[in-house]
């Protein structure tokens, strides 16, 4: 064959590539199925928001809830830890985040209580900086959930919630 | 493969042989020659064998009894130990099998970095295996999250976590592989599904590893190119058989001892704690198996790259044929190599003791200096050294030191001295 009847494709060719591009989308079509029933599904999406009832927190109290599976802290912070929080210089941040955006309301301090790092639960009032203090890398939080020393990248997260009405705070 | 033409003697044989050579394969397996020289390190392959059958079918038998669902699955766990006929012998066959497992599996692995089984042309059975070693850590950290105790579901957020380290899609990923926004239920039932799988995907790699060592043929202690078949080998049948079945022997007097006077020595008391997402226990560590690359994960400050030098520890095995640029193979005639081989072992004995400690203070410092020493191992000293080392002279064939002719008799003797230390 010369190099120009190479170059243009004949109807062979054509059924080759057709055949090619419909097998690759039925291929493709089929897999993802298969991939995506691992996602999350519906009865866990359901599960996305909870209320919980926060009366009973004294100041300087946290409590410990589960929403989707994790566990989030509340935390009715005392005055010095306020301050604390807010006295930091940005600066001095490996995730700078003011604390007025992390707590709407100064006083409740609400945020998913994973470890940035590989996902522990840390421990509440531990630590150098007086607040949390994760056990297992060895992350040290401060009075605003924000990370300060240790492998954690990230400060730890705070989550979509409202104050449904003075005593309730509505999750996700 | 096949090293004669094979003719059944009965003429059914010759029928179904005809039609199917399987007694060709069988008789290629019995008179498969073996190098004469080969020593009890050499019998840890029929060993691994043996662990993976093992826990095949005390794993089938589990599940008969076992239950996939995070309500259940720590109840059922207790039914096996308490209520199922021998549950208590079968569960801890199989739990402290994945240890007897590893543990062969490491002694294989340094068996081959000792005598240079890796090198050429054994690459594809060094990857393959390296490939089996992988999937093995993956089955055996899916299997522990299985009893869904404590140490099972913060293993198992810790592990799954790692993934959330990748930059953009980490969250996506962490989500879909745990079916939900944390370690929960259809985490579970995943794990126990794959859990079950991929024995039998390494039973078929397993398959493929023999396969490809049966093309070259066994690498020996002394490393040298062999004749086969020649006055250097032996027949597989019975010269092999009986030492791996000697060796086997042995090895399950030490598996005995702990399925029978300490079947819990080797996991963690908080494993009797049934899972709880609220709570984290005070100091988690992986099985004993994966502690040297956790230390590497903990030794590096940033979470991205620790994730990164974990699985290159990994890689950098996989690569080593081509790491490793000496054309010795054994160790016997590298003497350099040898006094680096054993800081090798030191060093990931080292890194497995500072996985098992808390990541803070000196323990911190020593695993720093002791993953450093890994990478250096591996990616400075052997490509150097290959060049670099004055190797001594190789006998031309196994024999030939011992029956005369050598050019080097203090050689000869090392060699026999070094036999009888083995």
């Amino acid at each position: 064959m010369s190099d120009s009847e190479k170059k243009k494709p004949n109807r062979r060719d054509f059924i080759v590539t057709a055949t090619t591009a419909a097998g690759a989308v039925g291929v493709g079509a089929v897999v993802w199925p298969l991939v995506d029933q691992m996602n999350p599904d519906a009865s866990v999406k359901a599960l996305a928001s909870t209320e919980v009832d926060i009366s009973a927190v004294e100041p300087g109290q946290s409590i410990t809830v589960l929403w989707r599976g994790k566990p989030v802290f509340i935390k009715r912070r005392t005055k010095e830890e306020i301050e604390s929080a807010r006295a930091v210089d940005l600066s001095e941040l490996k995730h700078p985040e003011k604390d007025e955006d992390r707590a709407k309301n100064p006083e409740w301090l609400v945020m998913l209580g994973v470890c940035t790092h590989l996902g522990c639960v840390p421990l509440t009032d531990k630590g150098d900086y007086g607040a949390w203090f994760c056990p297992c890398h060895g992350s040290h939080y401060d009075t605003s959930g924000r990370i300060r020393k240790g492998p954690a990248p990230t400060n730890m997260e705070v989550p979509k919630y409202e104050f449904v009405n003075s005593n309730t705070i509505k999750i996700g | 493969m096949s090293d004669h033409e094979y003719t059944p003697k009965s003429k059914v044989g010759k029928w179904f042989n005809d039609r199917l050579p399987l007694l060709t394969l069988a008789n290629h397996l019995t008179d498969y020659p073996t190098p004469k020289n080969l020593n009890y390190w050499w019998t840890f392959g029929g060993i691994l064998t043996f662990c993976l059958i093992t826990q095949i079918i005390t794993g089938i038998v589990l599940g008969m009894h076992y239950v996939a669902h995070a309500d259940l699955a720590f109840q059922s766990v207790e039914h096996i130990m308490r209520d199922v006929n021998y549950g208590w012998l079968i569960r801890y066959v199989h739990a402290n099998g994945a240890s007897m497992f590893f543990l062969a599996v490491y002694i294989h692995i340094f068996r081959s970095l000792y005598y240079g089984s890796y090198k050429s042309p054994r690459e594809v059975i060094w990857i393959i295996g390296m490939l089996i070693y992988f999937l093995m850590m993956a089955t055996a950290f899916m299997g522990y999250v299985l009893p869904w105790g404590q140490m099972s579901f913060w293993g198992a957020t810790v592990i799954t976590n790692l993934f959330s380290a990748i930059p953009l899609v980490g969250e996506s990923i962490t989500n879909w592989l745990w079916g939900g926004y944390s370690v929960d239920n259809p985490t579970l039932t995943r794990f126990f599904s794959l859990h079950y799988l991929f024995p039998f995907l390494i039973l078929g790699l397993v398959v493929l590893h023999i396969w490809a060592l049966h093309v070259p043929g066994n690498n020996n202690p002394i490393g040298i190119d062999i004749k086969k078949p020649s006055k250097d080998t032996v027949p597989f049948h019975p010269y092999i058989v009986i030492k791996d079945a000697f060796a086997l022997l042995i090895f399950l007097l030490i598996f005995a001892f702990f399925v029978f006077f300490s079947p819990n020595i080797l996991g963690h008391a908080d494993n009797y704690i049934e899972a709880n997402p609220l709570v984290t226990p005070a100091h988690i560590v992986p099985e004993w198996y994966l502690l040297p690359f956790y230390a590497i994960l903990r030794s590096v400050p940033d979470k991205l790259l620790g994730v990164i030098a974990m699985f290159a520890a990994i890689f950098v095995l996989v690569i080593l044929p081509w790491l490793d640029t000496s054309k010795v193979r054994s160790t016997v005639f590298r003497p350099i190599y040898k006094q680096f081989y054993w800081f090798l072992v030191a060093d990931v004995l080292i890194l497995g003791y500072v996985g098992a400690m808390p990541a803070e203070g000196i323990y911190l410092l020593i695993a720093r200096v002791a993953t450093a020493y890994y990478f250096a191992h591996f990616l400075l000293i052997l490509p150097f050294l290959g060049f670099k080392e004055k190797t001594t002279p190789l006998p031309l064939s196994i024999t030939e030191p011992i029956l005369g002719g050598s050019p080097d008799m203090a050689m000869a003797r090392d060699n026999s001295n070094y036999k009888e230390k083995l």
